[in-house]
């Protein structure tokens, strides 16, 4: 085991020693704040070791038994470490430390028990999140996989005794699971054909043609449907507005940055395959787009400030997926490292906002940026990489996916995207305008978050500079290559879109009911959400209730029935038995006779 | 005295020397009771983690160790032979692991403590012997003496429940008084006994066919049984074991017995005793009978899928907590079922897997149920509600049962599941791995539908449910183990197929079902 070995072991182990004693030791989880310092510390160590593995460029590759066979074991674990896991490790170190860093002040009115509670699940989020980003097999990936939703089911559900995050929390385990039944089937039927998990020889076989090409689309598409599931692709999008039940730095760390990202992680990580499926990356692309686009009208019309911003991650993950359909692989990756970190930072400024004014809904907030300036600024900062401004990450990363995507020759779904461009600036200007300028007032008196909560933000937003910064001095993306005018077409739609913002918003020389007239049908299909929701919770009351109350039924009165009539009908005939038995010697001796009768019959039959 | 040879022996009578001095020296102290049975059952416990760890993994050494054998009966062939190879090994654990924690989650039985613990442990006793026994007349009398103590335990001990007589056979229910503990007790006996008596004719037909010479495993093992015979023995085999496996549609014992069993009850008869069926099948009907398994495993597996979607379907629909995690059961041992007829190592091994797997689960399952009724004094799932708040040990403990309920991974019922999976897919029929996936979905379904109703959400106005206590002192015991040990073998399941293969191997070789 070399030095990266030892590294990725560390980033590994931190945080799951730190979980290991928040479930075990209740007085040290019951303490709260102690719980919170030991959780932050682990995870801060977590980032040093994946910050020095990232620098050092080093790669590994190590294997265990996991499952034993005979000759050999059947499964592995192991750890991957090669340059894409390990700038993901970078990112998803950071972030759980800056939200865990932020969550001490944000939760500061939480009691020890429900801290300490907290602290373990988010450690134990970052055990699973770090295990699946360097998992080397498909196995591990998939452990892995859903532990990050099992933390993600546990912290929607923070607050369990709101019915509403009870329902929240559920609703996202189940329509997650819909989509790892097909990638478990998916891995299944992989190792039908191939024999291993690993990735290591899979792409070795997917290299030199060992891995027969027929069929394998159907796995492959398997497999796509995991990230479906948990990267909130259409239609299993709909658990992740309402995952925002959950405490906001939550919502910051799991479901923006990190774990909805992993399903764009396990197209990465599995795309030599998905290259000998050209039909499944080109489904990948159009799904995406048509995600993005979806989701973005959404968003409009949201007035909670956190479903808004919901909203977006879905349209965004569908960007990083169109990329990655139309066989962009960097570009979809490098957004996904800078959407991690500016929509980490809206997450965390939208917190701080909600935090000092104590509502989610944007029409009751207003000209909070004299409040709250610090908090204005990071989260214009944020807001502004979204639209895809230059310099800022986002611009870089967004046109090399409509680079990515005008090159791949998905020309509708390019469309797609580039109207979204100009919905995701008018619905994040229509927020910023709102809440932080605007004409209505928020009630209190509204100020800037503690330190603890604005170091976070301001690392962040400084990130989101830099990264930009960087890639602006240089002279553009790495991954820039499509045709001259495609910044300048994002950028204009980008403006076009603040300045639409402004307009309605600002300005209000547009009224936003108006504007809700022109657009009627589309207005109320956004509103009812496609109807979506309804369908899921029709086919949920309707087939899986129903059916299992009608086989509960067959089972209690027809199969177990049946079971009680052979039983009664056994008690009855016992009844009429033993009526035989009068107790007359007359009666018996009638029977001796007949039986005497019958013996003498049979002896003398022919 | 040589430890590795008497080692099965002790943990199989431990558990019946201390029904003894229950029976004759603890009269009417009810904590010298509680005491013996947990020192009895406590010794067992440790003997079968000694015997674990004494285990020879080397697959060509391993087979049947620990070996013993006394002649009972030389005229007829009758001995006392014991001795366990990986399958029986993580079984003995297993029932060790479920009957000290069922000791201890029982803590609190009043009435009559003497005589509940007394044939508590008698029927250990049974089920030890049958996963030891290697001559199968001694096999039939440990399992008889498995079977036998239950009626009295759910007609004396158990709890009624409310069911309403209706449709087509509604005066059959009435007559037989459906729901009434000793309806279920009866139910349960008959049906066991019925199962009993093909097992009994079974053997007896193996027994004659080999030349009448011995009842001993090893001896028929080496024996060709005529295909005919074979064919027949092994339906009768699967249909006597199989109904104590719960297969469908003869499974309708097993919701109401363990709906109205008391706690420690419910948890050895759902976790350990359906075990003994899903046993019986493999070390019998596959064990002795190579060509019979290949007549009916299409069968096998088949009604296993059913078991699967059937059982999770109708957990889902039950309004009553015990009966929910009942019909669990009766889904879960589809899985051990379909892993064993895919006749392939991955599937074999998660059949074992899974037997090991669900016996824990389930009997933690039951265990909180028990506490949940002590404390709420209710069943009924839908008016219950926000105890999250009042009990967080229990609702933790509960969300861990169902998390390796519904396969989630880092939990023993994911390894079992998934190997289960590898195997159906591989086999003869793969479409078998559909339902089988399908089956984990619909147990999320109903198991986080159970979590949320019961812990989650605000407590139901009225004041019948506040400051309900959370488990106490004994009870955490039982909870802690199991729990510990349902971790430990999904982080780690080559604790336990390491000695599975070594003994799933040879068999699917002898069935010729290794490429």
């Amino acid at each position: 085991m070399n030095d990266a070995g030892t590294l990725a072991l560390a980033a590994l182990g931190l945080p799951l020693c730190a979980f290991v004693l928040l479930a075990v030791v209740a007085p040290l989880r019951r303490a709260g704040k102690a719980a919170g310092a030991l959780g932050i510390a682990a995870i801060g160590g977590a980032l040093v070791a994946a910050l020095v593995l990232w620098r050092s460029g080093q790669g590994v590759e190590l294997a265990w038994s996991w499952l034993p066979a005979e000759g050999g074991p059947m499964a592995t674990v192991g750890i991957l470490v090669d340059p894409v896991a390990a700038v993901m490790l970078v990112l998803v170190a950071l972030v759980s430390f800056l939200v865990q860093l932020y969550s001490l002040g944000y939760l500061e009115h939480e009691t020890g028990p429900a801290l300490g509670r907290y602290y373990a699940y988010h450690s134990l989020f970052a055990v699973s999140m770090i295990g699946l980003v360097l998992a080397g097999n498909f196995l591990q990936m998939f452990i892995f996989w859903e532990l990050v939703g099992l933390c993600s089911y546990l912290l929607i559900g923070f607050w369990y005794d709101k019915p509403e995050a009870a329902r929240a929390a559920v609703k996202a385990f189940w329509t997650t699971k819909v989509g790892d039944l097909g990638f478990i089937i998916g891995i299944v039927l992989l190792w039908g054909r191939a024999g291993t998990f690993t990735f290591s020889e899979l792409f070795k076989m997917a290299g030199d043609g060992t891995l027969a090409p027929d069929g394998l689309g159907l796995v492959m598409f398997l497999i796509y449907l995991g990230a479906v599931g948990k990267s909130a692709q259409f239609p299993l999008h709909v658990w992740l507005p309402d995952a925002m039940e959950g405490p906001t730095p939550v919502s910051a760390l799991i479901h923006a940055a990190t774990m909805v990202a992993a399903g764009v992680y396990l197209v990465t990580r599995a795309y030599p395959l998905f290259l000998l499926t050209p039909d499944v990356l080109a489904l990948i692309g159009w799904v995406g787009a048509f995600t993005a686009l979806l989701a973005a009208v959404l968003g409009l019309v949201q007035a909670d400030i956190k479903r808004v911003l919901a909203y977006s991650t879905v349209s965004q993950l569908g960007y990083m997926m169109a990329a990655l359909g139309a066989g962009a692989l960097g570009a979809g990756f490098f957004h996904l490292l800078t959407h991690g970190l500016f929509k980490a930072l809206l997450f965390l400024g939208a917190g701080a906002v909600i935090h000092a004014v104590g509502t989610n809904d944007v029409w009751r907030m207003g000209r909070l940026g004299g409040a709250m300036p610090q908090t204005a600024i990071v989260f214009l900062v944020g807001t502004l990489a979204l639209a895809g401004i230059w310099p800022l990450a986002g611009f870089f990363s967004k046109d090399a996916v409509l680079a990515g995507v005008w090159e791949g020759g998905l020309t509708v779904p390019f469309l797609m995207l580039a109207l979204t461009v100009f919905l995701t600036a008018f619905y994040m200007f229509r927020v910023v305008f709102l809440v932080f300028f605007g004409a209505g007032r928020a009630e209190g008196h509204p100020h800037d978050p503690p330190v603890s909560m604005s170091l976070p933000l301001w690392t962040l937003a400084g990130l989101t500079v830099g990264v930009g910064g960087y890639f602006a001095l240089r002279g553009g993306g790495q991954e820039g290559h499509g045709p001259g005018w495609i910044p300048w077409v994002s950028s204009a739609l980008a403006v076009a879109g603040i300045v639409c913002a402004w307009v309605t918003y600002q300005k209000q020389a547009v009224s936003a009911e108006t504007l809700a007239r022109i657009f009627a049908p589309l207005y109320t299909a956004a509103q009812r959400k496609f109807w979506l929701d309804d369908f899921y919770g029709a086919v949920y009351r309707g087939g899986f209730l129903a059916l299992s109350r009608l086989v509960g039924w067959v089972d209690r009165y027809l199969v177990d029935g049946l079971v009680n009539w052979a039983s009664a009908w056994t008690l009855r005939v016992g009844d009429r038995l033993r009526r035989i038995q009068t107790g007359r010697a007359q009666d018996y001796l009638y029977g001796v006779a007949f039986g005497l009768l019958l013996v003498i019959v049979w002896s003398y039959w022919p | 005295m040589d430890l590795n040879v008497w080692i099965l022996s002790l943990i199989t009578w431990m558990p019946f020397v201390g029904a003894l001095l229950i029976m004759f020296t603890a009269r009417h102290r009810p904590r010298a009771v509680r005491l013996i049975a947990a020192v009895a059952t406590g010794i067992s416990l440790l003997l079968s983690l000694v015997a674990y760890a004494r285990f020879d993994g080397d697959v060509d050494a391993a087979r049947f160790q620990f070996y013993q054998k006394v002649a009972l009966v030389p005229p007829l062939g009758i001995s006392y032979e014991v001795g366990a190879d990986g399958i029986g090994l993580v079984l003995v654990l297993l029932t060790a692991i479920i009957i000290f924690a069922g000791v201890f989650a029982s803590w609190t039985v009043e009435t009559r403590s003497q005589e509940f613990y007394a044939l508590l442990l008698v029927l250990v006793t049974g089920v030890f012997g049958v996963f030891v026994s290697l001559d199968l007349f001694v096999f039939f009398l440990f399992y008889e003496l498995a079977v036998l103590p239950m009626y009295l335990l759910i007609g004396i001990w158990g709890s009624s429940a409310q069911i309403r007589p209706r449709g087509l056979f509604g005066w059959a229910m009435r007559e037989t008084g459906v729901g009434s503990k000793e309806y279920a007790a009866m139910k349960l006996t008959l049906y066991l006994l019925l199962g009993s008596a093909f097992i009994l004719v079974g053997i007896l037909a193996l027994y004659m066919a080999a030349g009448g010479a011995s009842f001993s495993f090893l001896e028929m093992e080496g024996v060709a049984f005529d295909p005919v015979l074979q064919r027949w023995v092994f339906l009768l085999f699967y249909v006597g074991f199989g109904i104590l496996a719960g297969i469908w549609p003869l499974h309708t014992w097993s919701p109401d017995g363990h709906a109205s069993a008391p706690t420690a009850v419910s948890m050895l008869h759902a976790g350990v005793l359906m075990k003994l069926g899903a046993y019986g099948v493999v070390r019998l009907g596959m064990g002795l009978l190579p060509e019979g398994t290949h007549d009916w495993v299409p069968l096998v597996g088949t009604i296993a899928t059913i078991n699967i979607v059937y059982g999770a379907l109708s957990a889902m629909a039950q309004t009553d907590l015990k009966y929910v995690i009942a019909y669990s059961s009766v889904s879960h041992m589809g899985i051990v079922l379909l892993g064993a007829a895919t006749l392939t190592e991955a599937g074999l091994n998660g059949s074992v897997f899974q037997m090991f797997a669900h016996g824990i689960m389930t009997g933690l399952f039951f265990a909180l149920v028990g506490l949940v009724y002590e404390k709420a004094h209710s069943r009924e799932i839908f008016r219950m509600g926000g105890f999250g708040r009042m009990m967080p040990g229990i609702a933790t403990a509960f969300t861990i049962g169902g998390l390796s309920s519904l396969g989630l991974p880092a939990t023993a019922g994911f390894v079992a599941e998934f190997l289960t999976f590898l195997g159906a897919w591989r086999s003869a029929h793969s479409w078998w791995l559909f339902p089988a996936v399908a089956g984990t979905f619909l147990t999320a379904i109903y198991v986080l539908r159970v979590v949320k109703q019961i812990f989650w959400g605000a407590v139901p106005a009225g004041g019948e449910f506040h400051d309900l206590p959370d488990a106490r002192g004994p009870e955490w015991v039982a909870l802690v183990l199991l729990i510990f040990v349902i971790v430990l073998f999904g982080v780690a399941p080559g604790i336990a197929l390491g000695p599975i293969d070594t003994a799933t191997v040879p068999l699917l070789a002898r069935l010729g079902a290794l490429p």
